[in-house]
């Protein structure tokens, strides 16, 4: 068994209230905190435990919170991202539904260490039975003192809300969060200035993933080093892997960084292997934004090293023949499945969810969803494939914020290694309908 | 002050200034096309991404360039900043692909286009566009409608700038007028078709940049290039009443606001002055107005003229006659 650190309690009954959840040692780090530790003190044990934010950028969580201004007389936020849309990713959805009252204190220790006396989470509109959860461990921890004024009798005042959102994947990016907080439409902000200078109604602010935010508990009570130890090299700690798709045993694992990804996919312990006995063909490894990877690339890195879950490994090889770990969403793929179909399908969400501000995204997401609308049902030509390479490559990099790149980046990696399966779509347009599929790269 | 270095040219300019304001300076065969980006109002610009640049030299403290290509509308320079425009292959590149982007959607119905002429895009994809179209797809498409009895709103033909909403957002009360939807089915609009009643909604006509805001008082009266631009002035209690007055014969067809060079409006004016004053007894005439070196009247009789500023002229090479006239 992989150690457990977010989810070491998980099975006990009743961790879900507060009484279950004290009893397992909750909210032990908040005293540690409030009475023995200095707001600086937690900044530097969050930068020496090596933990890099879990929403799927991977940025270092210690600099993010040292980059944060600290003007006189200005007040500053905390914001929990828990507007989780990533297609493929639901590890906070049962972080948050499982244990509210870790995300609750991970908060209270976050919003110490970064001296915000109001914090929020935002929580996506089609998570509505979880707003109630955290309503209710939010009130829990109100009455057992841990919220409120004077926490502790440190002096320290803290307010937590829960803050619903209605259902827009774009608000999961942070500027576009904070504008939707505000109440606002959700379009993302133009960067700079970033939210750690002007974040919430002008005030410096840190949006953290649920995850990211749940993980600072543990490395308050345990210190960083011991959360550094875990991991490897500069993926430390554990990784909540949302794993669906072809495999028998689909749901949320909590792995350590630097398992073997094909231990995670056809160990017993995780994903138990390919349903049905098939074979493997493809893998989207964090989320539907990151390129998409073959079978034979998804296990061993190009040049024939064995592939990890951690950031640096399934990143190695650049975009070329790696991927990035992402938010975890682990989508497998057998050999039944139909990769332009697959792409058809995330095209269609991202053309969806644009926000429509600028304009290689708003145009570029919905020229795409048509031109594979058009290749999928028999209608495309070789030109259209070569075309729809043109078209991402327009988008990547010149969108104001990274919807743009999450639409271009599936795209991109599905024609880099997929475009024989492209091509005989558009050359026998007949054989579709018999649901036959073609490969261009080895299946395991 | 700064060192920027753009395309080559170096320019010393005021710390804060951001790369399109410089290129500015420098002249209009360095700037980099704008058609969102709108020097009088606030947070305008980063939209429609034509005014990419690559920064190849990031400052002199961190020479490090910069990742992305970035909006020069809303990028602060540094000192000893390198900034690539017409000169880098990525950018060139990048803009094709967005005057692309752009035009995907738009109609092209410059023919019967009040626009025409004077329209932004025009100008854009004929200097940054390919000449012919990819795509097969039927264009979007909405209803006009009329926001007031005076504008019309043909959201066809519109590019999303959001350069009204900003005028409606900064320089009208009670904001009624915005953006409806999301993504490619965004509309510019007023909710459930209100008329904005506003001394100054007139001005969301001279900020757009295409042909989708509409002065219903000129509709279909005369092409742009067949009338002549004067600069009038008169005494408003709302405004400066500093416009231009568009002449065919002795009828004034039209009164806009004044454009600067990058055919942005310089003063905002009100719509009493726009839409009622016109009679040529109303009004002051000064001069021919200066008319943007891309506009079609300014193959005839105008020129664009420059002042020079205060940039160091030494660098600049001066333009030949033959070149002011292209």
């Amino acid at each position: 068994m992989g150690r457990k650190i977010l989810l070491k309690h998980i099975d006990e009954p009743g961790i879900q209230g507060y009484d279950t959840y004290r009893r397992t040692g909750g909210y032990a780090s908040v005293e540690k905190a409030v009475k023995t530790m200095t707001p600086e003190a937690i900044v530097e044990e969050v930068k020496k435990s090596g933990l890099r934010g879990r929403g799927g950028a991977g940025f270092p969580t210690g600099m993010k919170w040292s980059f944060l201004a600290k003007p006189e007389g200005v007040s500053r936020y905390l914001v929990c991202n828990a507007d989780e849309s990533e297609p493929g990713t639901f590890k906070d959805r049962y972080l948050m539904e499982k244990i509210p009252h870790l995300l609750i204190e991970g908060m209270i220790t976050s919003s110490f260490a970064l001296g915000a006396h109001t914090s929020y989470i935002y929580i996506r509109g089609e998570y509505f039975y979880i707003v109630n959860i955290l309503e209710k461990a939010i009130e829990e921890a109100y009455a057992n003192g841990w919220l409120g004024k004077n926490i502790l009798g440190s002096g320290y005042d803290l307010d937590l809300y829960v803050h619903v959102g209605a259902g827009a994947y774009i608000c999961g990016e942070e500027t576009a969060l904070l504008e939707s907080l505000e109440g606002k439409r959700g379009n993302p902000r133009i960067k700079p200035p970033f939210p750690a200078i002007k974040g919430l109604w002008e005030c410096p602010t840190v949006v953290n993933n649920v995850e990211t935010i749940a993980a600072v508990v543990p490395i308050v009570n345990d210190g960083g080093d011991a959360y550094a130890a875990v991991g490897i090299g500069r993926s430390t700690g554990t990784k909540l892997i949302s794993a669906s798709g072809h495999i028998n045993k689909p749901g949320v694992y909590e792995i350590e960084m630097g398992i073997t990804v094909e231990d995670f996919i056809y160990s017993d312990e995780y994903c138990g292997g390919i349903l049905n006995g098939k074979k493997l063909k493809a893998v989207v490894a964090g989320g539907s934004s990151v390129p998409i990877l073959p079978a034979d690339l998804i296990l061993k890195t190009a040049n024939g090293e064995n592939r990890l879950m951690s950031y640096e490994s399934l990143s190695d090889g650049g975009f070329a023949t790696g991927t990035m770990l992402g938010s975890g969403g682990f989508i497998v793929m057998d050999e039944t499945t139909s990769i332009v179909q697959n792409l058809h399908t995330f095209a269609r969400f991202y053309h969806h969810e644009s926000c429509g501000q600028c304009s290689p995204c708003r145009e570029g997401t919905a020229w795409m969803e048509k031109i594979l609308h058009k290749v999928l049902h028999g209608h495309g030509t070789l030109a259209d494939v070569d075309l729809l390479w043109e078209i991402q490559s327009k988008i990547e990099g010149n969108t104001i914020c990274p919807l743009g790149d999450a639409a271009a980046w599936p795209v991109a990696s599905a024609i880099r290694h997929f475009r024989l399966e492209f091509e005989e779509y558009v050359k026998n347009p007949a054989s579709i309908k018999e649901v036959k599929h073609y490969y261009n790269t080895q299946l395991v | 002050m700064a060192k920027v270095t753009i395309d080559g040219i170096e320019i010393e300019v005021p710390e804060g200034t951001t790369i399109l304001q410089a290129a500015r300076l420098i002249g209009p065969e360095v700037a980099p096309p704008a058609m969102c980006y709108h020097s009088k109002l606030k947070t305008s610009g980063g939209y429609c991404r034509t005014c990419l640049v690559e920064v190849t030299k990031g400052s002199e403290k961190d020479p490090r360039p910069m990742p992305k290509l970035v909006p020069s509308c809303r990028t602060t320079i540094m000192d000893g900043m390198e900034v690539g425009n017409k000169s880098s292959a990525k950018v060139v590149e990048a803009r094709k692909g967005v005057v692309e982007f752009l035009l995907l959607n738009h109609p092209l119905d410059c023919p019967i286009c009040d626009q025409a002429g004077e329209c932004h895009l025009q100008d854009l994809s004929y200097e940054n566009g390919t000449a012919k179209t990819r795509t097969d797809f039927e264009r979007r498409t909405f209803n006009k409608i009329d926001i007031g009895s005076k504008i019309q709103l043909h959201m066809t033909r519109c590019i999303l700038c959001y350069r009204c909403v900003k005028v409606a957002d900064q320089i009208t009360d009670k904001r009624i007028h915005g953006v409806l939807n999301r993504g490619e089915a965004s509309e510019i609009s007023t909710y459930i078709e209100n008329v904005v009643e506003n001394d100054f909604s007139g001005n969301v006509i001279d900020v757009c940049p295409v042909g989708a805001l509409t002065d219903k008082t000129f509709r279909f009266k005369s092409r742009v290039w067949f009338t002549k631009p004067m600069q009038a002035h008169r005494d408003c209690d709302k405004c400066t009443g500093k416009v231009n007055l568009w002449f065919k014969g002795e009828e004034v067809l039209r009164v806009t606001g004044r454009k600067d060079q990058w055919g942005e409006v310089e003063e905002f004016i009100c719509n009493t002055c726009r839409f009622d004053k016109k009679k040529t007894s109303d009004w002051t005439v000064e001069k021919p107005a200066p008319i943007n070196h891309h506009s079609v009247i300014s193959a005839n009789h105008y020129e664009v003229f420059v002042k020079p500023t205060e940039f160091k002229l030494n660098v600049v090479k001066p333009l030949s006659i033959e070149e002011k006239a292209n």
